[in-house]
């Protein structure tokens, strides 16, 4: 294959990656997923902080 | 929330807070150390006699380069360093893995911060823009970001979590990229040990320098830093981020765009056409990840707006975030080669880089620290939340003093350097625009004064937060760290 079938082709190997990405991210079967992965930042117990941790476990509550 | 009940059915995991708690004191005494000599820069080209005051090492080429080191490399460099081991800690549920490493990238960096100081006001440099330290430096540097990837990544394989949160992602490859952009960029032929000369040539030397520059930014300063956005944000405003399936494809749109852009900083050189072209094509849709980053984060906030009211250190993590916005509007603006023309080598790129710099990444990292302080010390609040107010409205009227007066002075240039006679002379020479320059220069020195005002709030506060730990509770302050 000539380089410069490459060049003309990769925008659009670019846009179809790009695609992919969002229908990845996006696919409802992955919805559940994200959103734990989202509450990570709340879902550890800190050994320190109590205020931090009453409110993350109060976000977990009414998420539940 | 499977994984996050199993997780916490296991005894909490004692995490080292120690580095984290150096990293963010350091942060701040870089901050005031590298902002000092930004407003000494700013007064001595209002006033140009303090250059002379110990010649040559307080010349202005020399302290320049210390300047941006000392903000992007310390200040910046040692708030990521703190963040990112708090938040790969925090959201993989476990200690950091490395053992001496974890030190040694503490000291490391401090020793190359130090170095940099001694070498950058000697003389000494490579003269690359943002990469003007000497070999034996680069390579010191390099050792240290090695240790930094082991015990980041390390730490990432020995998770509790199943999932990999969104700020390690962005953690990760802005320590992947900048390893990678520090050991091309920095590659040179030593002729003694303070001496180098670059491994490239000619326009190669500059495109890989911009390469360098502009993914330094876009890596070092903006994926870092949207780390820390991806956590401090939705922490402090006490809800999860609001769209985690954008910020999947905000970071794979960002980190496969950045890269590309940086030929826009050598528009009308001798850059190829068609480089300067690509340049300007690829930092017109950075725009689209920028702003659904930017997005992402103020939605966050949604149906908690009136947190802001009461919470300057929530305030100061919004308020970065519409810098980044802006800033981020105005550079795929500038890059315009048409913009370009107007703006190139005037006070609007310096204006347009503070935008950033000062509103976007130390006021994230601000924002981050006053977030710390109290976790790491153990307390509810920082020592002063009215304190944290003040150095807000100081950060922000001074950045907006300082990049107000830098557009003005910015297009004011271009017009001057750009105005020609009916038979074709220059309308003004060049020391007519720094004469109608100056108004602008000494907004800016007001400005930088209060943002340095500011950080010396932030020393004070942040020195009686860690203090009233020791006084209040010492068996907080003896608990055991992993070293």
């Amino acid at each position: 294959m000539d380089i410069n079938t490459l060049r003309s082709i990769s925008p659009i190997l670019v846009l179809l990656a790009f695609i992919g990405v969002c229908w990845w991210a996006f696919a409802p079967k992955r919805r559940k997923r994200f959103e734990e992965a989202a509450n990570l930042p709340f879902a550890d117990e800190p050994p320190q902080s109590d205020a931090k941790k009453a409110t993350a476990t109060e976000q977990e509550q009414d998420k539940l | 929330m499977s994984n996050d009940t199993a997780a916490s059915a296991l005894p909490p995991p004692v995490y080292n807070y120690q580095v984290v708690r150096q990293f963010s004191i350091m942060t701040i005494v870089w901050g005031v150390v590298g902002m000092a000599v930004g407003v000494l820069l700013a007064a001595q080209l209002m006033w140009p006699e303090i250059n002379d005051f110990w010649q040559p090492y307080s010349h202005f080429g020399r302290l320049r380069p210390l300047h941006t080191n000392a903000v992007i490399f310390a200040f910046g460099g040692c708030a990521l360093f703190a963040t990112s081991y708090f938040v790969v800690q925090r959201t993989c549920q476990a200690p950091l893995f490395g053992g001496f490493l974890i030190p040694f990238t503490f000291w490391g960096w401090q020793a190359v911060i130090v170095a940099a100081a001694i070498t950058l006001p000697m003389g000494y440099t490579s003269s690359k823009e943002y990469a003007e330290l000497e070999w034996p430096i680069d390579i010191a540097i390099t050792l240290v970001w090695v240790a930094y990837a082991i015990v980041f990544f390390g730490t990432m394989v020995k998770r509790r979590t199943s999932h990999i949160y969104v700020a390690n992602w962005f953690f990760g490859a802005f320590i992947i990229t900048v390893a990678v952009l520090h050991v091309v960029n920095s590659a040179a032929v030593p002729v003694h040990l303070l001496k180098s000369y670059s491994a490239y040539a000619g326009t190669a030397d500059a495109m890989i320098q911009w390469w360098y520059g502009h993914n330094a930014v876009g890596f070092f300063l903006t994926a870092g830093f949207l780390g820390i956005m991806y956590y401090f944000v939705p922490k402090q405003a006490e809800r999860p981020v609001y769209s985690y399936q954008l910020s999947i494809v905000h970071f794979w749109a960002l980190i496969s765009v950045y890269v590309w852009a940086g030929g826009h900083h050598l528009h009308y050189s001798a850059l190829p056409d068609w480089a300067q072209s690509l340049g300007m094509v690829m930092s017109l849709i950075l725009l689209a990840p920028s702003w659904g980053g930017m997005i992402n984060g103020m939605m966050t906030l949604s149906g908690a707006w009136h947190k802001l009211r009461t919470d300057p250190t929530l305030r100061f993590l919004v308020v970065s975030l519409s810098f980044y916005g802006m800033s981020t509007f105005e550079g795929p603006m500038m890059s315009i080669k048409t913009v370009n023309a107007l703006s190139h080598n005037t006070d609007w790129t310096i204006g347009h880089v503070h935008a950033g710099a000062l509103g976007w990444v130390a006021m994230i990292s601000i924002g981050a620290i006053y977030h710390l302080l109290p976790v790491l010390t153990g307390q509810k609040t920082m020592w002063s939340v009215r304190l944290i107010n003040a150095h807000f409205w100081l950060a922000t009227i001074g950045t907006v003093l300082y990049i107000a007066s830098m557009w003005v002075n910015g297009i004011l240039q271009g017009l001057m350097w750009r105005a020609f006679n009916t038979d074709g002379t220059l309308t003004y020479s060049f020391v007519e625009s720094v004469e109608a320059s100056y108004p602008g220069y000494f907004v800016r020195f007001l400005g930088g004064a209060f943002f340095l005002t500011g950080m010396l709030l932030m020393a004070y506060n942040a020195y009686r937060t860690v203090n009233s730990e020791q006084a209040i509770e010492p068996e907080k302050a003896a608990q055991p760290q992993l070293a």
